[in-house]
């Protein structure tokens, strides 16, 4: 039987947030003002938008020169099938624009019905955003010089010193061949391990590649739900993305016959009786609520038994 | 005398459109290693330095190299550096360790998984963040945009591009001409392929190349620079970091060329930037266009021009990489037969 | 074949939780130019730029180098971005200096930044990828469970971290770029502070800063008569996790040590090592790095602590400069290490200076204590 390794999304989001030193920072407060300044460099040159250190002599630049809203493209592109965050989700151009009285051009995006309208040489302009909060998204866009103007509304004046830029990415996460095994035993309550055929130790995950010998590990072992705390941690910090609410006890629990302990929870107990070397046993979630995930264990918890002697794990920490 | 450095070694993953393996690139290295010490007859514990090129963005997490090292096998604990950028340029700092004299051989590797992600999406994020990157200018559309300005220049054409793709791909140029733009003026054809792969290349110096290899690779030059990040600072229809490369590493002669340009007009644009003639055969392995492994792609031009001096096909090869916007940094790395 | 190289100026930024004032390319420039001011050198005497910094998600920006090219002064010149995890600051210094070392280059500038406030370092170092248990809790949540173990293999007694936070904050105090200076703390304040990932107390861990490092380093020719000389440098790299693994006392860590003091000449490095300037981002890893690198027995490392050895006036200052506990812009923080341990030698640390320093260790580590770089200076040229 072929099995696919598993896979599944995973969405990585935060929104930044920068700082934009002197001189991106007039930029951008300019903008807010619907005015476009560029700064001038060592060789004459004015650069929009404005660089902080010269690109030929790395000199930090600070000379501001204020230039039209409108200009020409000197080249461009079709977006048929804009991606998510692009200034349009209908097709548009993207071209490099030299306002009048700058020297180097401004990368933005140009709003026209079809590439058919488009031409290198030709006359645009820019499009206020309506309500401009110090970012080079202001710009709403270019547009061809011949559109009609339209009335702003008035902006209100505000020195600009960060911007915020949202930056979400989606991948698929996927597991090796090896550890998609182990998930799809979890996914049956059951715990299997991996042994390296060089080494001989018993990994749980199994790996791609035993991390000593760099070949996969093959032959399988399952393993029982009972272990021994090595080590561990109380946790009492909250933080963005945490899923678990704090205080808890994270501790590598390895389990008997493996070679290798991993990181769980450890409830059942108060957070301050935990110990190196309790004996703890997997407490799972009710069968309905299993999936390919480790997570199908709720936490461990204290056996009673005796504590290991510190002899049985003193190699694992 | 400074020390002589050689390839003498070469493998990569199968270059394929999505591997079902993780973003850490172990399944794909764990076979390219061993391919490689089966051809040179040597063991991870032979290797001096390890040094290998990859991107965390590409894996949208942090420290995603780190889990490479596991294909390795490194215990003993291995002499070790990691590069965010794409394995040429391990290859280059670790041609300067062997030259320090410091280790007589080194295993340089990159990998990538582009299909995790949205490839020309995830590159947007090499823009000036303050600027340019939060419109998201995707990677296909800045190169359209450097595309055009050599056509408006009379440097390339569609139809050159087009010739460029047949030559790489199979196809009729003028028929190629008939297919929708994908980022007017680029079609599908212009484009480098999204690819998953891996890449391993094994230096040595000396006497010891010349026991591991009967034909080794000789690097006569190895240079990279870069270019403003500024896009409108730049003059898009040339590459002056590439200019300043090649002429440092001394093309001279050189009879074929490996060259890492994911776009159709690059390929002709850095033809002109080098100063390659009509005689020096292209691309023979099919280049980028025929598979582009993010962050292992330019270490495979290294490996690909190599393997035609291993197998006596040329006397003197030359072998590009690229990283950034449009062709922002370059590396040529010149080899030789002796 | 290998040429010797040489510290020719350090520069370091003003660290703080949020630098609101500048770009990324601005706090990188304050470094450099520091360090360039410090070198005697302007752009025409840079041959090539070295720049390393943790991980591209802290900034949102892919490779940053590449839009930072130009504030770097790399425009037509080589340029390399090393990414070693936390060690990326020393590995950065030693690539550099490899690029003198080879014979290729004559002047090389090497930078190292993390501008941590663009977003959270708890939040990418804890993103938990599908199938997994969710129990990671950034730095410290991976860290603190080792501590633990640390203190159960050494009998340590439990103050020992406590008072390595009040020696690097009193320290931090001397230095005017450090980050957190509080010279009022005390051994009972510092106890009596929030458990955050028990067994690892607030004070006792370091700050999230926003910063830079620069170093200009050259050959012999470049050198100036108060240079600092690179005597040897090393870096190791082991597995994050495999049967057996020793994380209290990485052999990789072990290793590189070995490797470092035999190529300085070094065999007794606690009486030959005047200074050292090692990557302690949480309090107890002062004494588990001082056994790592041989500068005590294994489980002994807390009493040189204890005897206050590791203060500025005793055996073996460790972390003038008030340290990673003071200041940590993470990319940066190795490359710190490795600047503060040059500054030494050359006589150039201000109020933090220790008096006679010959030779001086800079020490980093990253990922799950995995990835070590390090060098020797002194002054004398090797």
């Amino acid at each position: 039987m072929v099995t696919v390794p598993l896979s599944a999304p995973l969405r990585v989001g935060f929104d930044y947030t920068r700082s934009l030193g002197p001189v991106l920072g007039h930029f951008m407060t300019e903008l807010r003002s619907r005015r476009i300044v560029g700064v001038r460099g060592s060789d004459g040159r004015v650069h929009v938008p404005p660089v902080e250190y010269d690109p030929v002599t790395a000199a930090p630049l600070g000379e501001f020169v204020e230039v039209a809203a409108e200009g020409t493209v000197v080249t461009w592109s079709w977006m048929p099938k804009p991606l998510a965050g692009q200034p349009f989700d209908r097709p548009f151009a993207w071209a490099m624009v030299r306002l009048d009285g700058a020297d180097t051009p401004l990368l933005h995006a140009v709003d026209v019905p079809d590439s058919s309208a488009m031409s290198t040489g030709m006359r645009v302009r820019v499009r206020w955003t309506a309500e401009p909060v110090g970012g080079i998204t202001d710009i709403a866009c270019f547009e061809p010089i011949s559109n009609p103007t339209t009335d702003l509304p008035p902006v209100i004046a505000a020195d600009v010193s960060m911007v915020t830029t949202p930056i979400h990415l989606d991948v698929v996460h996927s597991v090796s061949p090896e550890e998609s095994k182990y998930l799809r035993a979890l996914a049956h309550g059951k715990l299997l391990g991996q042994r390296c055929p060089k080494c001989h130790k018993v990994y749980i995950p199994p790996r791609g590649a035993c991390p000593v010998d760099g070949v996969p590990t093959t032959d399988e072992v399952e393993l029982p739900d009972i272990g021994t705390v090595t080590t561990f941690c109380v946790v009492n910090v909250p933080f963005l993305g945490q899923r678990i609410k704090p205080p808890y006890v994270a501790a590598y629990v390895l389990l008997d016959g493996a070679d290798i302990a991993f990181l769980h929870l450890v409830l059942g107990c108060a957070a301050d009786e935990v110990r190196m070397g309790m004996r703890v046993r997997a407490v799972w979630k009710p069968p309905e609520d299993w999936g390919t995930t480790l997570e199908n264990i709720d936490h461990f918890a204290p056996t009673g038994e005796p504590d290991a002697a510190y002899e049985t794990y003193e190699g694992h920490l | 005398m400074s020390t002589e450095v050689a390839v003498v070694g070469f493998a990569q993953a199968p270059h394929v459109r999505a591997t079902e393996g993780t973003t850490n690139g172990v399944e794909m290295l764990v076979p390219v290693f061993a391919e490689l010490f089966a051809e040179t007859g040597m063991t991870k514990e032979d290797i001096g330095f390890w040094c290998s090129g990859s991107s965390d963005y590409l894996a949208a997490r942090a420290f995603s190299f780190i889990a490479a090292v596991d294909a390795i096998g490194a215990i003993p604990p291995i002499n070790e550096s990691h590069v965010e950028m794409d394995g040429a340029w391990a290859l280059y700092e670790a041609w300067l360790k062997i030259r320090t004299g410091e280790v007589d051989t080194a295993l340089v590797y990159g990998f990538g998984k582009s299909s995790a992600g949205d490839l020309r999406r995830t590159l947007a994020l090499q823009l000036d963040p303050y600027t340019v990157a939060p419109l998201w200018p995707d990677s296909v559309s800045v190169a359209a945009l450097q595309a055009r300005l050599g056509i408006d220049a009379g440097l390339w054409s569609e139809l050159a591009m087009a010739e460029v793709a047949a030559r790489a791909g199979g196809g009729d140029a003028v028929d190629l001409l008939g297919q929708p733009y994908i980022a007017d003026p680029l079609r599908r054809h212009d484009c480098a392929p999204i690819t998953d792969g891996a890449s391993a290349v094994i230096l040595a110096s000396g006497d010891r190349a010349r026991e591991l290899r009967e034909r080794p690779a000789w690097i006569t030059g190895i240079e990279h620079r870069i270019d403003s990040g500024s896009l409108g600072a730049r003059d898009l229809t040339t590459s002056p970091s590439t200019v300043a490369s090649a002429r440092a590493a001394g093309v001279d002669g050189v009879e074929a060329a490996e060259l890492h340009a994911p776009f159709t007009h690059q390929e002709i644009l850095l033809r002109q930037a080098i100063g390659l003639d009509d005689t020096v055969s292209v691309n023979p392995s099919g280049g980028p266009l025929a598979g582009n492994p993010m962050f292992a792609a330019g270490l495979s031009r290294i490996g690909e021009a190599a393997r035609l001096v291993f197998d006596g096909l040329y006397g003197r090869v030359l072998a590009h990489a690229t990283s950034g916007p449009a062709l922002q940094q370059n590396l040529v790395c010149v080899m030789e037969a002796r | 074949m290998k040429q010797p190289a040489a510290v020719l100026g350090v520069g370091q930024t003003h660290h703080r939780a949020k630098r609101l004032d500048v770009s990324m390319a601005g706090l990188c420039r304050e470094a450099i130019d520091r360090a360039m001011a410090d070198a005697g050198v302007d752009w025409d005497g840079i041959d090539a730029v070295v720049v390393g910094k943790a991980p591209d998600l802290f900034e949102g920006v892919m490779m940053p180098e590449l839009f930072l090219a130009d504030a770097l002064g790399a425009v037509g010149k080589p340029l390399l971005r090393v990414h070693t995890a936390g060690s990326v600051g020393g590995s950065t210094a030693n690539v550099a200096a490899s690029l003198i070392h080879s014979g290729v280059h004559r002047r090389v500038l090497a930078v190292a930044f993390e501008k941590q406030s663009e977003s959270n370092a708890m939040w990418a170092l804890s993103i938990a990828p599908p199938f997994s248990m969710p129990v990671g809790a950034g730095a410290g949540g991976y860290f603190a469970p080792h501590v633990r173990s640390y203190i159960r293999r050494s009998g340590a007694p439990e103050h020992i971290g406590s008072l390595v936070a009040v020696k690097d904050r009193h320290n931090g105090a001397r230095n005017p770029y450090a980050h957190l200076r509080q010279p009022d703390i005390t051994l009972e304040s510092v106890r009596a502070s929030t458990m955050l990932w028990d067994p690892i107390r607030y004070d006792e861990t370091c700050p999230s800063s926003d910063g830079a490092c620069a170093i200009v380093l050259g050959d012999s020719s470049a050198a100036h008569k108060d240079s600092a000389w690179i005597q040897a440098t090393a870096m190791r790299t082991e597995p994050t996790t495999f049967a057996g693994r020793d994380q209290v006392n990485p052999r990789a860590g072990r290793d590189a040590a070995h490797a470092l003091w035999r190529e300085a000449g070094i065999s007794d490095p606690l009486q030959e090592i005047d200074a050292a300037e090692i990557y302690v981002p949480f309090s107890w890893f002062e004494p588990m790095w001082l056994e790592n690198l041989g500068f005590a027995a294994e489980g002994q490392g807390w009493k040189l602590t204890e005897s206050g050895a590791t203060a500025m006036d005793g055996q073996l200052p460790v972390n003038a400069s008030g340290g990673v506990l003071s200041s940590n812009p993470i990319g940066a923080s190795g490359m710190l290490r490795f600047a503060e341990a040059a500054l030494q030698v050359m006589g150039r640390a201000g109020d933090h200076q220790v008096d006679g320093v010959r030779r001086a260790l800079g020490h980093a580590y990253g990922g799950g204590s995995q990835y070590f770089s390090m060098w020797v200076v002194g002054n004398e040229k090797p």
